[in-house]
Parts: structure tokens; C-alpha cells; sequence
């Protein structure tokens, strides 16, 4: 979806936490994305290395680490983890699902070289 | 340099007809054809779009300014083509002297603020250069130019498009979605981050249900597959069948936002 600018937003995050710690080499970037994230991980990978050109960061290994999509099942009223969007209640097979997390998109740590 | 974020960047074109002076706002002049808030476009060599964590900053500062006005805000999302500027017109039409505002993203031209502004109503066109969507930067932009009176409502048109504009918070109150009946009823599974992220799904150009074999049913019933919260409601902004409905439902949103603020 938006991988690029997920990428630059990145970098501004990198540059000012590596300015602040006083680093000047990251050499990982590791990322948590949730399934329901809509983030195209070959994109958001192919777009790291050309964004991160020039900063901190150029060169660094991006690992990307998944988050399960959550959802409240509006018919057996239970917290429920799914794959898909689309997927119906694993508990009670209901249809009436409400995401409720799996869309985060947030820089978990950095890795100094 | 602009007032709002200290950016200098964004140009604002003044036009002939000068009692809408400073009424159209173009992004994405960058290298890359797109803009970053925050950035100097300098870097915008091989970039593409906006900053989420940036854009929730400044989407909170615009959310606190329209609290502080008692303004009701919906961000209007589609696919292109769905009607949005011709419910907007009939809207504005049919709320009479309510204080009200639009700001309408596209990618290029400024026909549909000119549209809206031939109604008597005050818009402000956002050209996103290649950008898909509009951001909570460029609605900052255009919020200080249109200069909100107390109570108003607000109509942001986003840019017709029904992937990215539901990521992007633009501090609006909520997302109301337009959906025709010509889509297809399965267009909510296609696309349901949309509609999970809207309060209130439109159905509309009910008039040309008979000719095109909707099943009208379905379309709800994949709506509240994807979102069992949503409200929705039928009309046709061109007949003005059902438009009773969806008037009094931003009235009663409107009043909601006004008590909400006289209670603080």
C-alpha cells in the first residue's frame, strides 16, 4: 500500500533516534507488522534499501516480524485471533467479526553497527 | 512559510474571482511528484507519500481544532465515480443556513470545488500531485485557509480511492463511505479496510437499482460483514429519495459535537 512512504517515515524515526543515541552505523531495523497492516512485505522490503540510502541506515538488514490479526466475534463474544479479513469466528463460526488490532506498523528496535 | 506546521513548501494559487482568494492548495511538487510532511523535498528523490506517525500529529492538532470550533467533520471516501460531489452539492442544497465548509482532494484540477463553490458554499480544492490520498498536513493547510466558523460542518472529499485514505487519519470525527449501487455488492469484501474504518455507509443512486440488477439486501449484508457496527443508509442524491435521512443524521452528529463541547 504504502510502502515507500512507511519507508521514509522509518527513516526520519532512524535518523533522529541514532542522532539522539549518538550512533552513526545501523546496521538491523526490525519492524512488527499486523496482518490486517495492508503492507506488501517485498514492497516495504525493495523500498528499505532504496529509501534508506544515504542515512544511518543504508545497507541495514530490515527485519520484518508478523502480528496476528485480532478480532471481537459479535456472536459468541469472544476475542478471537484470524488469518483473513474475511475469516469467520474459529470458535463459534460466526460472520459478524470486528477487527480489533493486527493493523500495527511500528519500528520495534534498532541494531547499531 | 505557513502557519500551520512552519513547512514552506505547499503553494496557495489566488484566483480571478477574488472573494475566494487563497482557495486552492497544491502538493506533491517534489521531485518525486509527492509529498512528505515534515520533509525537505530535497530528499523526495525516491520517495513516494506521507509519514504516518507525522500525519497523526498533525491529524490530532487538526481533530483538537475542530473540537475547539464545535465542528462536526466527515472524511468522505469512495471509489471515483461513486456520486460524492453530487451528494455534496445536493447536501449543502438541503442544509440551508448551517455554517459549513468543504475541502475537496483530487489528484489534479479544481472542477469539483468549483462545483461546490456554485452552490453558495465555501471549498477548498487540495491537489495531491500523484498522491493518492489527502493527509492530515494538507487538511491542516486548507482548514487555516477556510477559516471554520463556530458549529460548522465539514466536509472533506477525499480522493476518490478506496485503499489508501483508510490508513490516513485526517482528524476527522468520521469516515462516511459511498458506495453506488452499479459497484457490485461484493465491493466491501473487496476493499473492507474502507469499510471497517467508516461509521456510516451511503448507498447510493438507488434510482438505477431497478435497471442494473442489484441485489440491495446483499450489499448490506457484506457491509456488516466487514464492519457490524456500520450504519447505513439508502438514497439518491439525484431524485433526493432518502437524503431526509442522511440530512438528519449530521444534524443529530452535529448536536452531539456541540454538546460535547458545552459540556467541557
Amino acid at each position: 500500500m504504502h510502502e515507500m512512504s512507511l519507508c521514509e517515515g522509518m527513516r526520519l524515526i532512524i535518523e533522529e533516534q541514532a542522532q539522539a543515541h549518538k550512533v552513526d552505523r545501523i546496521a538491523r531495523v526490525r519492524v512488527e507488522l499486523g496482518r490486517f497492516a495492508g503492507v506488501e512485505k517485498d514492497a516495504l522490503s525493495f523500498a528499505f534499501d532504496i529509501v534508506m540510502r544515504g542515512s544511518v541506515a543504508e545497507g541495514a538488514e530490515l527485519v520484518m516480524q508478523d502480528l496476528p490479526g485480532r478480532a471481537m466475534c459479535y456472536d459468541c463474544v469472544r476475542e478471537v485471533e484470524i488469518e483473513n479479513r474475511l475469516d469467520h469466528c474459529p470458535f463459534c463460526g460466526g460472520g459478524k467479526l470486528m477487527p480489533i488490532g493486527g493493523d500495527e506498523m511500528r519500528i520495534k528496535d534498532l541494531e547499531v553497527a | 512559510m505557513c502557519t500551520v506546521c512552519g513547512c514552506g513548501e505547499s503553494t496557495v494559487k489566488g484566483h480571478s474571482h477574488d472573494h475566494h482568494h487563497h482557495d486552492h492548495l497544491h502538493f506533491g511538487h517534489g521531485p518525486a511528484g509527492v509529498e512528505v510532511a515534515g520533509m525537505s523535498q530535497d530528499r523526495l528523490i525516491e520517495i513516494e507519500t506521507d509519514i504516518l506517525t507525522k500525519n497523526d500529529g498533525y491529524a490530532q492538532a487538526n481533530r483538537a481544532a475542530l473540537s475547539g470550533l464545535g465542528a462536526f467533520a466527515i472524511n468522505l471516501v469512495s471509489s471515483p465515480g461513486s456520486g460524492k460531489t453530487t451528494l455534496l452539492c445536493k447536501t449543502i442544497e438541503a442544509l440551508g443556513d448551517q455554517p459549513l465548509a468543504v475541502i475537496e482532494g483530487d489528484q489534479q484540477t479544481e472542477n469539483d470545488a468549483d462545483r461546490i463553490r456554485a452552490t453558495g458554499a465555501a471549498a477548498i480544492q487540495v491537489n495531491t500531485g500523484k498522491g493518492c490520498h489527502l493527509d492530515g498536513h494538507m487538511v491542516g493547510h486548507a482548514m487555516a485557509h477556510l477559516a471554520l466558523p463556530q458549529g460548522a460542518m465539514v466536509f472533506i472529499e477525499n480522493v476518490g480511492n478506496l485503499v489508501c485514505p483508510a490508513a490516513f487519519d485526517l482528524g476527522e470525527d468520521c469516515k462516511v463511505a459511498i458506495l453506488s449501487v452499479t459497484e457490485g455488492e461484493d465491493k466491501p469484501l473487496k476493499y473492507p479496510d474502507m469499510f471497517t474504518a467508516s461509521r456510516l455507509a451511503i448507498l447510493n443512486k438507488t434510482d438505477l437499482a431497478p435497471h442494473c440488477d442489484v441485489a440491495m439486501d446483499l450489499y448490506e449484508a457484506n457491509l456488516r460483514r466487514v464492519n457490524p457496527d456500520i450504519e447505513i443508509l439508502r438514497l439518491s442524491a439525484r431524485t433526493g429519495e432518502g437524503m431526509q435521512a442522511w440530512i438528519e443524521w449530521l444534524r443529530r452528529n452535529l448536536a452531539l459535537k456541540s454538546e460535547v463541547k458545552a459540556a467541557e
